[in-house]
């Protein structure tokens, strides 16, 4: 008689992944994303964000566990009308490594 | 070059989207809109009296129509009341476009009089939302949430704008064009064929119909589909109607409270075609248990739809219609004669029972009655609850956009109002409001609304002074702990329509109630019908939640 309820994942032990975003450049974009993956309970372990060179998009990138929802996770984040584009890349990006150094 | 303040502005392109009735109450934050719209001779205004029913009239128009509709609210409680509606609007893929009035811009972030972050706390229940930061926005943002509330998968959008943007100036040249919805993703053709080729191949095949096939306009498509290839054919409660109900390969609602035939010929399929459909857990029960031996063919329009709960064998993106379309001509003629002589011995062996359903008195004969008393044009909506499945289960619903009822969200309170915006948008039709005691008491005051329009809506109150799907499943699954789920006081519902100024009549003194409920809902205009149903008549048969669908209770 117990209801379905999605508990968190165990992500620690997967993989991880660096998710590259082309978003509309305004207030609030980030929210819309965040919400997304605080929702259900899927750990963004990084996020670095900055507007690209004509200012009216920016790119957004999260380092992200690569569980069995991130599949789930980037068809939601496609979804948001502010989202133009997903990459993925692998962990082996540079782009949060590089700035390693500055979280010790 | 055009000159003009950003409530006009708004006012203006509202007329040239096509909008001609909006729902709302006034407020601060607001008023320059309304100081406009009270300009317009296009748009009539109907004032709700409280701003959820405002959300959930524009619902009901748009249910109806199909169409995007329109609701107006002030700031901060103003705003806040109409979340409910939106959520609900979410859930059922419901096309609206909410404009909230906002404190100036200067003022925002500094807790100003009514003030809320109605941006921030529409973000998970809007399909998109906007906070207009100039009125030369607003030449963009109408079109745009227009555009975004009706293209693919249809849903609610918020417009969040400031006081002073609705009073600031404007110049431009041209009105932009009344939004059109985006033309629809082109559907993958071998996935299509592999499709044909699964139900050419299937044995015990079915098919399972969602509101998506009512959103798409395609239902004739989907009953041309069944008959061609023979499928037994299930709906959705947000699909009932799609295929009438009397349809021989109709096998009727699947799900929680689903005729035990149903859920026991979905148990045998060996492939399931669902289409505009979302394995919502009301409907498919414990999901690694629901169509165990059946391969899966699911076309959606939304993409994040197909493999969320089951994975598919064969999915295809696409507009419903659309692959129907594509569909039909490489799927071969099929009588399949075993299958459906089967399907038929489960119908005869485990059929829907509705004890009393000749008598007026009991809720599934009243249901009948109702039905018996009206056509097919009819509009019928609901509230949620025990009443809400026994419509569900027993009225025979014969065409797409009948049936309104709140489904994803299940909100109490969502039944007059919606009822109200069906009227507001088909003034030709009888519009029947199915209620329980509980949730018509969560929107009564629009009765205000519903006498001061004169619409032709009959509310079919079955009361039974208790909120009986609690009360259910407390005896049902809580040792019979009955807590706060039966009302101690019990109002004169009879009394309270006549004090807003509306004709009620009374089944349960009625010398004839078959007669007395068919002249009520015969009559013109609004009318209260009350009805009394015993509190210990449950909705059978019923699915324990989380559970497996086959594993049903009573029925």
């Amino acid at each position: 008689m117990i209801e379905q309820v999605a508990e968190p994942l165990q992500q620690q032990g997967f993989a991880k992944v660096v998710l590259e975003l082309e978003v509309n450049n305004h207030p609030g974009v980030m929210s819309h994303i965040c919400n997304l993956f605080a929702r259900r309970a899927f750990n963004v372990e990084g996020i670095l964000c900055m507007p690209m060179s004509d200012a009216s998009r920016s790119r957004i990138w999260l380092l992200v566990f690569e569980d069995q929802r991130l599949e789930q996770m980037v068809l939601q984040v496609e979804k948001l009308v502010d989202v133009l584009s997903v990459r993925r890349h692998g962990a082996e990006h540079e782009v949060f490594e590089r700035l390693e150094k500055y979280f010790h | 070059m055009m000159q003009m303040t950003g409530a006009e502005l708004i006012v203006r392109l509202l007329e040239r989207q096509g909008i001609r009735t909006i729902a709302g109450i006034p407020g601060g934050a607001i008023l320059p809109l309304y100081d406009a719209l009270s300009g317009s001779d296009i748009i009539r205004h109907v004032l709700a009296r409280h701003e959820q029913g405002a959300g959930f009239m524009a619902q009901g128009m748009a249910r109806v129509s199909g169409r995007p509709e329109v609701c107006f609210a002030s700031s901060g409680p103003g705003a806040t009341n109409l979340v409910t509606a939106i959520a609900d609007a979410r859930l059922d893929s419901i096309p609206m476009v909410a404009i909230t009035g906002q404190v100036p811009l200067s003022m925002i972030g500094t807790d100003a009089f009514q003030e809320v972050d109605i941006y921030g706390m529409t973000v998970p229940i809007t399909k998109h939302n906007f906070l207009v930061r100039s009125a030369a926005d607003l030449l963009e943002v109408i079109p745009q949430a227009f555009r975004i509330a009706m293209s693919g998968r249809p849903g609610p959008v918020l417009v969040d704008i400031p006081k002073d943007v609705q009073n600031q100036i404007v110049s431009f040249d041209a009105y932009p064009e009344p939004a059109v919805p985006d033309s629809m993703p082109v559907p993958d053709m071998a996935a299509i064929e592999s499709a044909a080729k699964m139900i050419d191949e299937a044995e015990r095949p079915v098919l399972y119909l969602g509101g998506g096939v009512v959103h798409s306009g395609a239902s004739r498509l989907a009953v041309t589909l069944a008959e061609q290839a023979g499928l037994p054919t299930t709906m959705t409660l947000m699909a009932l109607g799609t295929m009438p109900i009397d349809h021989p390969l109709s096998i009727g609602m699947l799900g929680m409270h689903a005729a035990r035939y149903t859920n026991f010929i979905l148990e045998e399929s060996d492939l399931l075609i669902c289409v505009g459909a979302r394995f919502d857990d009301r409907a498919i029960g414990k999901a690694a248990q629901f169509c165990p031996n059946a391969q899966i063919i699911h076309i959606d329009i939304d993409p994040a739809e197909l493999h969320k709960i089951k994975t598919a064998h064969v999915a295809i993106n696409g507009d419903v219609a659309t692959v129907l379309e594509a569909l039909l001509p490489r799927v071969k003629q099929s009588l399949r004669k075993r299958w459906l002589s089967h399907v038929d011995g489960l119908k005869s062996r485990f059929p829907m029972a509705m004890p009393g359903r000749d008598d007026p008195r009991t809720h599934y004969g009243l249901v009948h009655a109702v039905a018996a008393a009206l056509d097919n044009e009819a509009v019928i909506a609901t509230d949620v609850g025990q009443h809400q499945m026994w419509v569900a289960q027993a009225y025979p619903f014969r065409r797409p956009r009948q049936w309104l009822t709140s489904g994803g969200l299940g909100t109490m309170g969502f039944g007059v109002p919606a009822a109200i915006g069906a009227a507001l948008s088909e003034p030709d039709r009888t519009v029947v409001c199915f209620t329980g005691d509980g949730s018509f008491k969560m929107n009564i005051q629009e009765l205000a609304t519903l006498a001061e329009e004169g619409l032709n809506v009959k509310i079919v109150l079955m009361n039974n002074n208790s909120l009986g799907l609690v009360y259910q499943q407390q005896n049902l699954f809580y040792g019979k702990r009955v807590f706060a789920s039966k009302y101690r006081g019990e109002p004169d519902f009879l009394k309270i329509a006549e004090g807003f100024g509306i004709a009620a009549v009374d089944l349960d003194s009625s010398p004839n109630p078959r007669a007395t409920l068919a002249q009520a809902l015969q009559s013109r205009g609004p009318c209260l019908i009350h009805a009394s149903i015993s509190r210990e008549e449950f909705v059978y048969p019923m699915v324990p939640p989380g559970a497996a669908n086959t594993e049903m209770i009573g029925g």
